[in-house]
């Protein structure tokens, strides 16, 4: 056990994969014994069976995991312990003094590596096309259970727990005034912080906004199984839109959340079938995944390219966190898209393909305090890993109003 | 097709007959199974916990043996014929009672054939069982499309409707003009369509899992809403028995919606068990009558053992139908337990163990012919694999006014 001294201690963290452990994944992944294919010429029942074959051959014969490991291991990370468990985090501080600390979140089925290309263009934002004034110190935490964060042996690590470590881990940084940013669980916890508003937190910026009203989050609620009440009327059309998008979603496109919510355990094969964990992790919703399999039919969308992908599958492979990174949905008590009652000043980016559009209409209501609300012209779900450029220029323009000029 | 339009509707005997290699293959994939941690909690409910699963595969990789299984499998008449361009499986016993009562008897999932294999000799043979000659079946168990040693469908449409269709003509073809048939779970589903069909030649249905709920209460129940005014105690008991049953059938909500991206039930057979041993019943979820089968090594009454567990995992494994399986949920687009309007004679038994303990008001509300109706006092969602006496009991009074 730590004790009240080293407990708080930062250590520096390089990552140093045996060699025999990549050889064991190339061997499960020849090994692998495929079912048949899906019975449908579309991606209606799932990851299709030749998206997989592809993603198998690449993956054993030309993926490079060093070339992650030494992009992983060119950046400033480091371990510390927060309430019992170690947090891994990258930690990249611009030259510029004046920068604003930011502390970003992923999601699932991410991990850092959804950042890593966002982390060169917020720090050194002149060598990136923007201003020294636009430039942030950068802290990128991996979730308790994803990566190389410890795996909680407890139950009690929800997102306010994990936005509450997020608030330690900033002030151990000494980091006295900053902002934050997430999308997919990461909004949920961003918006947790923007709810508890603690003094330093100057404002977040949310590009997966959770802004349903209570009223329609009820009905989408009761339409789980297909069976409760009527939309609401009075919407408007774009209000409608993000109603109808959602409720395809909780009907149909959510049957690995509600696993992972009630049975994670249960998932025995991520842990045991790298094609079970990549098929698993491909499959959050259907823009993406289209969007997946265009890259592994050699045709990615800007970033999202199949080393992008496979990065974030081996990653997660190696460290052995298929299930553990599933027991958030379990321990999560928020609504996905509710309101989470966010105090602070509030910025929001709409991606197209996103799992709902946010309408201002909703955004409004959802963040009394919006500074920022911009629709941007193209990214999916996850937006800073396959749109860098545009998701630095969000960030940048979205907390441009926040800074002032003194050091931080 | 290659079959002509002879050969088409053959019934050709057959054999199971593994080769070793895949039963090494087998035990090599569970000795190398590489494991999550433990779960957080003290108790099931974030799933299958891991020293059950580890136990399991301890026994199932060192000490059990598919070959018992495979020959008690082979003792049986096995055919396959082909019906509507895909193969059928199926186990054909004929009472040596002439007049016997042709039944087909459908499985469920996460089950097989394996679930029905205790209730043949009762059902076919009842004089050894103190049963009386006039209460013996011919009996038909058929494996289901995508399941066991049956035909994997390669396009959709094989949903419950036409596997009722199906077993019409395997009846027919079997030269059985007047039968009746049975199912729980999916067969459940299966019998129910086809009362709504009502081939010529069968007579009546059994059902284990009735379909009987009112729409008003379907309606609330579905959208977890407070129950309608007006239900008696029992008709209450049954709607948060509902209420329970939906917040444990994510498994089927995952199947219905994403079934190919389920590519660990046929890569990694830990990964399958779990998946299939997850099922829940009215006492729990993994099933409380499944758990209890884990720490149960023999049954002198003919109670679920562990080797029979392990013998319908390993069927799905050998003939990788994971996902084949698991896409029947996929073509089902119809309600769960709503009443479906059959209209044919139905028997219903009731066992304390199903998902939801159906009353009689609504079961005769559902099926306004209903002929038989009992409750019984044990066993459960795995009525005939739990308690395959009483359940031939209860399907020999259930058809006894037929006969």
């Amino acid at each position: 056990m730590a004790t009240i001294e080293n407990a708080t201690e930062i250590r520096p963290f390089h990552i140093d994969v045996p060699e025999e452990e990549l050889a064991g994944l190339r061997g499960r992944i020849a090994a692998t014994r495929w079912p048949e294919g899906e019975t449908v010429p579309d991606a209606s029942q799932g990851v299709q069976l030749a998206t997989m074959q592809e993603l198998v051959r690449y993956w054993a014969t030309e993926y490079d995991f060093r070339r992650l490991e030494a992009r992983l291991n060119a950046l400033p990370q480091f371990m510390t312990e927060i309430d019992g468990l170690e947090i891994h985090f990258i930690h990249v501080r611009s030259r510029h003094e004046t920068a604003l600390p930011l502390i970003m979140t992923h999601g699932w089925p991410g991990s850092v590596i959804e950042m890593l290309n966002v982390v060169g263009p917020l720090t050194d934002p002149t060598a990136h096309g923007g201003n020294a004034e636009d430039a942030f110190h950068v802290v990128v935490p991996s979730m308790p259970g994803y990566g190389f964060s410890g795996k909680p042996t407890a139950t009690g690590w929800d997102p306010v727990h994990i936005a509450e470590a997020w608030i330690a881990l900033m002030r151990r940084l000494g980091y006295t005034q900053f902002v934050a940013q997430g999308g997919d669980w990461g909004a949920q916890i961003t918006d947790v912080m923007g709810a508890k508003a603690p003094p330093e937190l100057l404002g977040i910026h949310s590009n997966m906004p959770g802004t349903v009203p209570l009223d329609v989050a009820k009905v989408l609620a009761s339409n789980v199984l297909g069976a409760g009440d009527p939309p609401p009327s009075g919407l408007s059309a774009e209000e409608q839109r993000a109603y109808d998008r959602l409720s395809f979603l909780y009907t149909k496109g959510i049957g690995y959340a509600l696993e992972m919510g009630l049975r994670p355990q249960t998932l025995y094969g991520l842990a045991d079938s790298p094609v079970a964990l990549a098929a698993w992790m491909l499959d959050h919703d259907a823009y993406s995944y289209e969007d997946i399999a265009r890259a592994f039919a050699g045709d990615p969308i800007d970033n999202l390219t199949r080393d992008e992908i496979l990065d974030n599958i081996t990653l997660t492979w190696l460290t052995n966190t298929g299930v553990s990174s599933g027991r958030l949905y379990w321990e999560n008590n928020l609504g996905f898209f509710d309101v989470k009652g966010v105090t602070v000043p509030a910025a929001v980016s709409v991606f197209p393909r996103e799992l709902y559009q946010a309408p201002r209409s909703w955004t409004e209501q959802a963040y009394p305090n919006l500074i920022y609300f911009n629709e941007v012209d193209k990214g999916n779900h996850f937006a800073a890993w396959q749109e860098p450029e545009l998701f630095t220029t969000e960030v940048r323009a979205a907390f441009r109003s926040l800074r002032t000029n003194g050091d931080r | 097709m290659s079959s002509t339009v002879e050969t088409a509707s053959d019934i050709r005997p057959f054999h199971v007959d593994i080769p070793n290699e895949a039963l090494d293959d087998l035990r090599r994939r569970i000795a190398a199974t590489n494991w999550p941690e433990k779960e957080t909690v003290g108790d099931q409910s974030q799933g299958l916990p891991l020293a059950m699963i580890q136990k399991l595969a301890r026994y199932w990789m060192t000490d059990y043996d598919w070959r018992i299984c495979e020959a008690n499998l082979n003792a049986l008449p096995q055919f396959v014929t082909e019906i509507d361009g895909l193969n059928f499986h199926f186990i054909h016993a004929r009472s040596q009672h002439e007049d016997a009562l042709p039944l087909v008897v459908n499985h469920g999932w996460p089950g097989s054939i394996i679930e029905q294999l205790k209730i043949i000799d009762p059902l076919v043979n009842p004089t050894a069982y103190g049963a009386g000659a006039s209460d013996a079946f011919h009996v038909v168990v058929p494996s289901m499309p995508g399941y066991g040693f049956s035909g994997k469908p390669t396009s959709t449409g094989w949903g419950p409707e036409r596997m009722g269709q199906a077993w019409a003509e395997l009846m027919k073809r079997l030269g059985y003009s007047r039968y009746v048939a049975q199912g729980g779970d999916w067969g459940a589903f299966v019998v129910d369509q086809m009362g709504l069909q009502a081939p010529p030649g069968l007579l009546a249905v059994h059902t284990n899992m009735p379909a009987t709920v009112p729409p008003d209460v379907d309606k609330a129940s579905l959208a977890g809403e407070p129950p309608p005014s007006g239900l008696t105690a029992e008709e209450r008991r049954a709607y948060d028995q509902l209420i329970r049953t939906y917040t444990q059938v994510e498994y089927a909500r995952m199947m219905a919606a994403r079934p190919q991206t389920l590519y660990g039930i046929a890569d990694s057979p830990v990964g399958l068990a779990a998946w299939l041993l997850d099922h829940n019943d009215a006492d729990g979820q993994p099933a409380a009558a499944v758990v209890a089968a884990l720490d149960r090594t023999t049954s002198d009454t003919g109670e679920l053992t562990r080797d029979e567990i392990l013998d319908n995992i390993t069927l799905y494994w050998l003939t990788n139908t994971g996902i084949s399986a698991s896409r029947l949920y996929w073509e089902y687009k119809g309600g769960f337990f709503n009443a479906k309007g059959v209209s044919i004679p139905v028997a219903v038994s009731i066992f304390p163990g199903e998902q939801y303990q159906a009353p009689r008001s609504w079961a005769e509300q559902a099926y306004p012919n209903l002929i038989y109706f009992n409750k019984v006092d044990k066993g459960g969602h795995f009525a005939a694999w739990e308690q395959p006496q009483l359940f031939s009991e209860e399907l020999r009074s259930a058809f006894r006014s037929l006969r």
